[in-house]
């Protein structure tokens, strides 16, 4: 260790959003002129650390420390102050201004723009020379694409003499020709001294670019180590935990016939991206298919077009037969119409609605069920009601009461309602998403028997969930996405948790050679890709 | 139709734009920050009743005027209040503070006044007079020129002038000025404007407070200028058409002068039925011209103008996130 001050160190920080504790006695010394990495899944608590460190939140208890002095930062214009810039995962930029109002916007040198938006517009220009921070000062930014407004953003940081500069999740949204651009970019600012922190879930970029990681894992900072001294493996490990697996007792899989069979299914998004990527594979009756991956890599997507709210091309067969992709006859209607349930991702904005009863949203998709009618116009509301109470004893859903709105209780007994509400409808193909985040460990036992008592009736299942050892202890094959691709199936008895967290991160096996070559592979592969960027 | 009357109706076009622009320049201010107001009627009939009953009571327009001001500027903190501090639904605060005004102007004129919930008649200093430009009796006999300077520039109130000057005004703060810079972007991305350090609050508070302030002279105008009283609900739909005239100059000021001098030649058109009837060459029931502004406005509310995209963030009571 040197003498020098650290940039910024965190001392004890601890910030609670209600029961949940998002940042537990956190502490982190980032030494100036460094790139200092801080990996973690979805959830861990990154983002609302560096949120606390831009004064977006107000941390329950710990200190900061801007150069050795101790700070406070009650709000953004005391992180700016402090020398703090922050480049947001979700852009912060006036869609309908120039690139040069976006970056004088909040730093005006007075009453009059002109002055203002002349020196920016000379600034800009040294910056662009300095760092490759090329922008177009007079483009819209909503004509630009989102490698030229992620430069903006820095572009903002730098203009505000920002000498520590917070990225988070900086290459979620860039291709990887893009995110190589934006590294030589932080290189070049590392040499003239800035302190950078990469916020990521990437391994890949933690070994590309850093020189120090920290890894967080469910609010609390696990290891802070040299980036030289480490290893993807080691770090996947880190990230993941070693926690006793949650087994779930199963017998082996009874292979039935096909039910899915998808071929080469392409989909790309409203904003043009390219999310799922000529993704192929079959599930057969009595078998868990899970999908492994980071959140973000195309699985949602793939979720969307299965259930009949995302349009996509190439070809689904269920049961043999085609099912539409056009979203022209497509909607959870039709889907069911054809077998397939699906419990989404995120229970509480596509499987409930939060504020209607528990009985009504047990009804929803199924409210045309014959049992659900008092005559051709009326719903026997007292019907839907008592099967509800039914459905509540079976799935033990707590407190049992149908009148009770869905916001009222707890994440495990939401998702044992959407649960209920698809598995008794005895679906041939159950597309399940993330069945167990934010579920207490007692409802993911009781979720994970129902999975796999469906699965023993013969039951096709897709299971998506970034949650390695729910998919390795639920699946009968195992497929990793990346990227919108798969990049392997594996056998969940001849495979483990880092070879799974190498191919979450775009890596295939890891002993095949150095790191490095695989990266390089992977990213000309990749590069193949349309880019959005110009 | 000879010249004469074509400036006649010209200049009544001017006097009858002259709320409509003030108030649909008070709507460009606080929707350009992101904060709908559709209770800008009830700010006019609020500032009406009081700058009317002020003046009445003074004898000084000037004293009714910042009155009726003052009376806008409570309502738009109320707006303000309940849409920016507390996040309410900007709609339901606007039309509350519509339905307020438009009861509570009545219901106190009578008791103060005892005219059936009218003011007194305004006259001498305690109403706007028009005021004659340098030259214009001298320039009336000059061809062409002449009658346009002395019957349609000259011969109004002041708020006519301030009215027009504050077109360009509201063009240069919003487009030249820190201050309008800021004002935009908080209409339009208001995490953008908290991230780098600016309040949010603040901006959008100052625009509310703009707002209220012009309708204040908007509806004082209405009461101390065109008319000389105030009567009940005699901003008789003017908020609205002000709304209309600000979507349809697509939140752009100059576009929203163009606007409502086209709402006010059509309001001119309909005191004149003898001048249409000559135009068109049979009679138009009088009615059907009093209807034309507000059909227009449907027809407008309707999109029947192309596309036009209001500030993004408008609306949305800005909730802090990461």
């Amino acid at each position: 260790m040197t003498d020098t001050a650290p940039a910024i160190e965190l001392k004890g920080i601890s910030k609670a959003f209600g029961p949940v504790q998002a940042n537990k006695d956190i502490s982190i010394r980032v030494m100036p002129g460094t790139i200092h990495g801080i990996i973690g899944e979805n959830g861990a608590g990154k983002s609302t650390l560096m949120s606390i460190l831009y004064g977006f939140y107000k941390a329950d208890a710990g200190e900061i420390f801007i150069s050795g002095k101790k700070t406070t930062i009650p709000d953004s214009q005391a992180a700016i102050a402090a020398g703090i810039g922050m480049v947001f995962q979700h852009f912060k930029l006036v869609e309908n201004f120039t690139v040069l109002e976006n970056v004088v916007l909040g730093a005006e040198d007075s009453g009059l723009l002109r002055p203002s938006l002349a020196r920016a517009r000379r600034e800009l220009k040294s910056l662009a020379e300095e760092y490759e921070l090329n922008v177009d000062p007079d483009a819209l930014i909503e004509e630009v694409g989102v490698g030229m407004q992620q430069r903006v953003e820095i572009l903002k940081a730098l203009y505000r003499k920002a000498d520590i500069l917070i990225l988070d999740e900086p290459t979620g949204v860039l291709t990887p020709a893009e995110a190589d651009h934006l590294f030589r970019i932080l290189e070049n600012l590392k040499r003239e001294g800035k302190t950078i922190i990469l916020i990521t879930h990437k391994l890949r970029e933690i070994m590309d670019i850093t020189d120090t990681v920290s890894v967080m894992r469910r609010g609390e900072m696990t290891a802070t180590v040299k980036t030289a001294e480490t290893n993807p493996a080691q770090l996947a490990e880190l990230m993941v935990g070693r926690k006793v697996l949650l087994r779930v007792d199963k017998k082996p899989a009874e292979v039935g016939k096909k039910i899915l069979e998808v071929k080469n299914l392409n989909v790309t998004d409203s904003q043009g991206v390219h999310r799922v990527k000529d993704v192929s594979f079959d599930i057969h009756a009595g078998e868990i298919l899970g999908i492994a991956g980071v959140a973000g890599n195309g699985q949602s997507e793939l979720l969307e077009v299965l259930g009949g709210y995302e349009k996509a091309t190439g070809s689904i067969k269920v049961n043999g037969e085609e099912i539409d992709l056009t979203g022209a006859h497509s909607d959870g209607q039709s889907r069911r119409a054809r077998g397939i349930s699906h419990v989404p991702e995120d229970r509480q904005r596509e499987g409930l609605i939060m504020d209607f009863h528990a009985w009504e949203n047990t009804a929803f998709g199924y409210h045309h069920d014959a049992r659900y009618q008092k005559s051709s116009i009326l719903m026997d509301n007292a019907a839907i009601r008592r099967d509800t109470e039914e459905k509540m004893a079976r799935f033990d859903v707590r407190p049992p009461n149908p009148q009770l709105a869905a916001k009222n209780f707890s994440g495990g007994n939401q998702q044992k309602i959407v649960l209920a509400r698809e598995i008794e409808r005895n679906p041939d193909l159950l597309l399940i998403g993330q069945p167990t985040r934010g579920v207490d460990i007692g409802a993911i036992e009781f979720i994970h028997q129902q999975i796999v008592a469906l699965r023993d009736q013969g039951k096709a299942i897709l299971l998506v969930s970034v949650e390695l050892e729910e998919i390795l202890s639920l699946s009968d094959r195992i497929a990793v996405m990346f990227d919108g691709k798969i990049m392997g199936e594996r056998m969940p008895q001849d495979t483990n948790e880092k070879e799974l967290g190498l191919l979450m991160a775009g890596m295939t096996a890891a002993p095949a050679g150095p790191v490095h070559q695989a990266v390089e592979a992977q990213l000309a592969h990749a590069g193949t890709n349309p880019s959005k960027e110009v | 139709m000879d010249f004469g009357t074509l400036l006649q109706m010209l200049d009544a076009t001017l006097r009858l734009a002259t709320p409509l622009l003030l108030a649909c320049l008070a709507g460009l201010f606080s929707e350009r920050a992101g904060i709908f107001d559709i209770g800008l009627e009830g700010k006019m009939l609020a500032a009406a009743f009081l700058s009317a009953a002020i003046a009445a009571v003074s004898g000084s327009v000037w004293l009714g005027l910042l009155a009726g001001i003052g009376a806008s500027l409570m309502l738009s903190a109320v707006h303000g209040l309940a849409s920016i501090t507390f996040r309410g639904n900007q709609l339901i605060s606007g039309v509350a503070i519509n339905f307020l005004a438009a009861g509570l102007t009545v219901v106190v004129a009578q008791s103060w006044f005892r005219q059936g919930g009218r003011t007194p008649q305004l006259s001498g200093d305690a109403r706007f007079n028009p005021i004659d430009l340098p030259f214009a009796e001298a320039m009336r006999d000059v061809p062409v020129i002449g009658p346009i300077y002395a019957e349609l520039i000259s011969g109004h109130t002041i708020l006519v002038y301030v009215a027009l000057l504050t077109v360009p005004l509201t063009w240069w703060l919003l487009y030249r000025t820190r201050f309008g810079l800021r004002l935009r972007a908080v209409g339009e991305n208001p995490a953008a404007v908290d991230t780098a350090g600016v309040s949010v609050i603040g901006l959008r508070f100052a625009a509310v407070a703009i707002c209220g302030v012009l309708c204040g002279i908007a509806g004082a105008y209405l009461a101390t200028a065109l008319q000389a009283g105030f009567v009940k609900d005699m901003s008789a739909g003017r908020g609205y058409i002000a709304l209309a005239a600000l979507i349809f100059a697509k939140w752009r000021p100059w576009y929203a002068l163009y606007a409502c001098l086209l709402f006010g030649f059509l309001q001119a058109m309909s005191l004149r039925p003898d001048v249409v009837e000559g135009i068109v060459g049979f009679g138009v029931n009088g009615q059907l011209l009093d209807v034309l502004p507000y059909i227009l406005t449907v027809i407008i509310l309707a999109g029947f103008v192309g596309k036009a995209i209001p500030p993004r963030a408008g609306g949305e009571p800005y909730v802090k996130e990461r």
